[in-house]
């Protein structure tokens, strides 16, 4: 599973552990994560993740 | 200080910190200002405050144009303490139950400074306050430099009131661009470079908002230093070009040194760069201050790092100057070091992992002398400089 990493402060949501503090259970691969979903750290939205290189 | 009208109805009401010369590791040696602004319409706005310890000296400013009780909302642009201290003060002063208009993570990062419950209202994408005469409008730009980070823009008088962006660490009773002169412009930049160049490419983002948007700037308003008046399209396209991490023709020979064997090779190289005609600065680390130097990297397009090798590692001066340099992410430097040492010699090879890690182009395999250098050595650090001279001289044809 892919970790995708927030391009505005660098937090990186990693799927085995999921954002439980959002309503992310662990184990949610970052396609099935809800589409209006925000970074927990600057509040971003889901478009500015990009796939962990 | 006493309050300023920067323009009709509208006070620049913070202070003066002359005696401050550490800002959390920022060197300030001309003292800082928080600037904080009281808007007087049919409704009365304070946007920001100042940092705790100055809250009497922020509501003395006010209660020479009002009584602060009469304030009815309060703007908070940036969570950061110097801006956020006296919210506590104010809010007691003035009624807790009053708004106070942040971003969404404003509120949230907010109600981690101040455990008190606060009246937040995170303001809406196209949210406007209207005062009476006035509208205020926000512009949220999230991690320039703080998660909360936003711009508060009043619409009848186009004043930008940009919180940390286009700051400058300056104390004075000059609160005006034009009054300053181009000494300011040393501070601006030293601001960029210690504080946002990190956040580089956001900064180009946001630049590029506001150019499309067409908003019509006449004033910036920083929350320190001076208020660009003058000529405001000037510091935009200053961080636009800071932001684009353009660079001149331009090394600086970052060193430390035990027995001065390194600074003979710092020097020697630097001579070398000077011959191939590239401005050069050798910088002493323990001589400098960390953000004096970030401030010389910001136009450098070279990098070039000595240090002696201590216990098998590098000195702990270079770490430390290494290390808040790949934080602040400067990009597409050539990097290259040198040092002398005892036995075992790490230290440059060290540097040469950091400066990779920073994906700067490196000039390999750097510069190393056992001891004490002799002039062959000298020579080879020179015809080293050289070589650095030339990479900038051919990047640049």
């Amino acid at each position: 599973m892919d970790k995708y990493v927030c391009t505005v402060c660098g937090y990186i949501y990693d799927p085995e552990l999921g954002d439980p503090d959002s309503g992310v259970e662990p184990g949610t691969k970052w396609e099935d994560v809800p589409d209006d979903y925000e970074c927990p750290i600057c509040g971003a939205g889901k478009d500015d993740f990009e796939k962990e290189s | 200080m006493k309050p300023i009208e920067i323009a009709k109805g509208i006070y620049d009401v913070g202070v003066n910190d002359w005696n401050i010369r550490d800002f959390h590791g920022y060197s300030t040696y001309k003292g800082t200002s928080y600037n904080c602004f009281l808007i007087v319409d049919e409704k009365i706005a304070l946007i920001d405050t100042v940092k705790a310890e100055f809250a009497d000296q922020m509501l003395d400013n006010i209660a020479r144009i009002v009584d602060p009780r009469k304030i009815d909302v309060v703007v908070s642009n940036h969570t950061e303490m110097d801006h956020s201290g006296s919210l506590p003060r104010v809010m007691h002063r003035i009624g807790e139950e009053k708004p106070i208009y942040c971003s969404k993570m404003g509120a949230k990062n907010l109600s981690k400074h101040f455990r008190q419950k606060l009246n937040f209202h995170p303001v809406g994408k196209d949210e406007e306050l209207h005062l009476g005469s006035r509208t205020l409008s926000f512009m949220e730009t999230r991690m320039v430099h703080w998660p909360d980070s936003m711009f508060t823009y009043l619409k009848e008088d186009r004043i930008l009131f940009s919180s940390d962006g286009f700051g400058q660490h300056y104390a004075g009773y000059e609160k005006f661009d034009d009054q300053v002169g181009d000494e300011i412009w040393y501070h601006a930049k030293k601001y960029f470079a210690n504080i946002l160049l990190l956040y580089a490419p956001l900064i180009r983002k946001l630049i590029a908002t506001v150019k499309e948007s067409g908003l019509a700037i006449d004033m910036i308003c920083p929350d320190h230093g001076v208020i660009w008046r003058k000529d405001p399209g000037a510091i935009i396209d200053a961080y636009d070009r800071w932001a684009r991490q353009e660079t001149e023709a331009k090394a600086v020979v970052v060193y430390d040194t035990m027995w001065h064997s390194t600074e003979m090779m710092a020097e020697a190289i630097a001579a070398g760069i000077a011959e191939e005609g590239v401005a050069v600065k050798p910088i002493h680390i323990r001589s400098s201050h960390r953000s004096d130097i970030m401030t010389e990297v910001q136009d450098a397009a070279a990098v070039v790092v000595g240090s002696p090798t201590l216990n098998n590692q590098l000195f702990p001066t270079v770490a430390d100057i290494l290390t808040y340099m790949k934080g602040l992410k400067p990009l597409g430097r050539i990097g290259a070091a040198f040092g002398s040492y005892g036995w075992s010699g790490e230290a440059v090879k060290l540097i040469m992992t950091e400066l990779e890690a920073m994906k700067f182009d490196l000039i390999e395999p750097g510069m190393k002398v056992q001891y004490v250098p002799d002039s062959e050595n000298l020579d080879a650090c020179f015809a080293y400089g050289r070589q650095i001279g030339e990479a900038i001289k051919a990047r640049r044809e």
